[in-house]
């Protein structure tokens, strides 16, 4: 039982870890425009591809807000009326969490948006590591039914 | 391994009898929920730079989700203060029983059951149960944006939870309020069946010889067992709030406080209550819920949840109410009649839904553990302004005062919280396994509850990095 378990989460570990890519097209200059107020982008996510050259435009338009790209550490702030903009490459592949830097009011902290690097498949290396932690864990249960626990269930004839 | 009994240790056991130690941090504990009461009503309204917010939603809840409950189980409960004048009320004392002047005249309640003062009344039996405990948690689950961002919110909703739990120990018997209404402790009693530690008899033949049961009716060494549980029938952590006043009143000496394999009470669950079945598939309801609305990307999502009593709300409201209520419990209710009737098994559908819930368990707690590590990198940075200058009157006292924000590890915190949930997943795994063996019905009845577990974990994981 535990080879091919094993055997098996080898394989989805392997396609799960294979780059992807889906539908990468060759690197350019973008420029973004994003509109910032309480509590939300618009764009609420950003989709560039690896290898460009990305000018943020930020516009905030009821308060001071700022914009902080985690894993690049890059940040800007726009007051209403004056926006502000950064030009960064965008050399890394993943989602990254975009976070206003500026207390804004309540919810604050919440104020999220997505820099989406293409190409990217994060989101399918967690779903498929999710199947194999899943296999593994039937593969580690069907070991441990030694111990004492729930009476069977009848079935039926 | 087994288990360690902790008290084998001399220097252990007389920390672990003594009541100073316990009572020094419930002190502590006292005096930091009075403190940031305070400072919530008085503080500045910004949530972020208030140190009510900082310290509760983001520090003390982090470390509950991330350390206490899943290394220490009940841990919190031994030292939480909202009990504390309450039952100092029904004591008429603050350490050990007063000393007994009259037993006839201490009542049938005697002095060591806490019958000092209050009606001591049962609690009404129909509510012995989890039911009234998930109301409350969907009540404030409901409200819950506001009460994160809004100090004053955070300080009123503090203060009816203490002034509740004075006035329940004045009409009813030991720690009702915890054991039946606590939305907090709800959380922990269900997630403390996968920690290491437990307060177990040693020897169940020596209570059943012991007619006295002093665990439950208290002597002069201590109370009656505050959470209303015969020591001796504790089969899971639910409901044993670790206060350790049975290893002070045993005369034997045969109550252990035991490190476990993680886990060990959801190996020997036999099919739960209902009401702990629900309790499990609302939490994991609420964590995705929770996920999705502060810290997904949906601004119109947040204000929704945030403007309690607009209509915008109500519409949330009934969103929130339809996944965890309706939709999370229907789901795996599903699932469970799919296995049910893959493996022909004769059981009812409920029976098996009951079944399965500890493998609910390990899930639900590391889909909170992952959702509230975010939490904490995000927002820790605003703890040390906070802490420097909590009455936001321009103090500096750590030298911390203008410490700007800013995330911590923010490059790898989305593969931190994927791990966690991940672990939690395989964990649930094995459980189903188990429980569908157990039951008979092999892995015919375990893929569709498996198939469930991966709908709020890829959702989940959608969150965290998609």
């Amino acid at each position: 039982m535990a080879k091919p378990i094993l055997l098996l989460s080898a394989v989805l570990v392997a396609i799960g870890l294979t780059p992807i890519s889906f539908g990468t097209a060759s690197p350019s200059s973008r420029h973004v425009h994003v509109r910032a107020r309480s509590y939300e982008y618009t764009p609420a996510t950003i989709d560039v591809q690896r290898g460009d050259r990305v000018t943020i435009e930020l516009e905030s338009t009821d308060a001071v807000h700022g914009l902080r790209i985690d894993g690049y550490d890059l940040e800007l702030r726009s007051s209403p009326g004056q926006p502000a903009q950064l030009t960064f490459l965008a050399d890394r592949p993943g989602v990254f969490r975009v976070r206003c830097s500026v207390t804004c009011g309540p919810l604050h902290p919440f104020m999220i948006g997505r820099l989406r690097v293409a190409p990217e498949a994060d989101l399918w290396r967690a779903g498929v590591l999710a199947v194999v932690a899943t296999i593994l864990g039937v593969g580690l249960g069907s070991r441990r039914n030694s111990r004492p626990g729930q009476r069977p269930m009848a079935t039926a004839p | 391994m087994n288990r360690v009994n902790l008290l084998r240790w001399p220097t252990v056991r007389a920390i672990v009898r003594s009541r100073w130690p316990q009572l020094s941090l419930q002190l502590l504990a006292l005096a930091g929920l009075g403190m940031l009461i305070v400072i919530g009503l008085v503080g500045t309204p910004v949530g972020n730079r208030n140190l009510a917010i900082a310290a509760i939603w983001i520090a003390w809840w982090a470390v509950l989700m991330l350390l206490a409950v899943p290394f220490l189980g009940r841990g919190w409960c031994s030292i939480c203060p909202l009990p504390l004048p309450g039952e100092w009320l029904q004591r008429g004392a603050i350490l050990r029983p007063p000393a007994v002047r009259d037993e006839q005249a201490a009542g049938p309640r005697g002095r060591y059951r806490n019958g000092a003062l209050g009606l001591g009344l049962p609690w009404p039996k129909r509510l012995r149960n989890l039911w009234l405990q998930n109301v409350v948690f969907l009540a404030l689950a409901l409200a819950s944006l506001s009460v994160l961002t809004q100090p004053r919110t955070t300080a009123w909703v503090l203060m009816v939870l203490a002034v509740s739990a004075v006035a329940v120990s004045l009409l009813f018997e030991r720690r009702s309020f915890c054991r039946y209404l606590c939305p907090v402790g709800g959380v922990i009693g269900l997630y403390s069946q996968a920690s290491p530690v437990e307060v177990r008899v040693i020897d169940q033949a020596l209570c059943t010889r012991h007619t006295e049961k002093t665990c439950f009716t208290g002597n002069s060494e201590g109370y009656g067992c505050p959470w209303q549980v015969f020591p001796a029938a504790l089969r899971t952590n639910v409901s044993c709030g670790t206060c350790l006043e049975c290893l002070r009143t045993c005369p034997y000496d045969n109550v252990a406080v035991n490190i476990r394999p993680f886990g060990d009470d959801l190996l020997r669950a036999e099919r739960p209550s209902l009401d702990q079945s629900f309790k499990s598939l609302l939490l994991l309801g609420s964590v995705v819920v929770y996920a999705a609305v502060m810290l997904g990307p949906w601004g119109a999502l947040k204000s929704a949840a945030a403007n309690v009593g607009a209509s915008e709300w109500f519409a949330y409201a009934a969103g929130f109410l339809l996944v965890t209520v309706i939709a999370t419990p229907g789901l795996f209710w599903m699932a469970a009649s799919l296995g049910r009737a893959a493996a022909h098994l004769r059981a009812r559908p409920l029976e098996v839904v009951r079944a399965f819930t500890p493998a609910l368990i390990p899930l639900g707690m590391a889909a909170w553990a992952s959702f509230s590590l975010s939490f904490l990198l995000t927002n820790l940075s605003y703890l040390w302004p906070s802490l420097s200058d909590p009455l936001s009157a321009g103090w500096n006292l750590l030298g911390t005062a203008s410490l700007a924000w800013g995330p911590y590890v923010s490059g790898i915190s989305p593969w931190l919280q994927v791990a966690i949930l991940l672990v939690g997943v395989a964990w649930a795994a094995a459980h189903v396994r188990r429980i569908a063996d157990r039951l008979g019905g092999g892995l015919r009845l375990a893929i569709p509850v498996l198939a469930f577990n991966l709908i709020p974990a890829v959702g989940l994981l959608w969150i965290f990095v998609g």
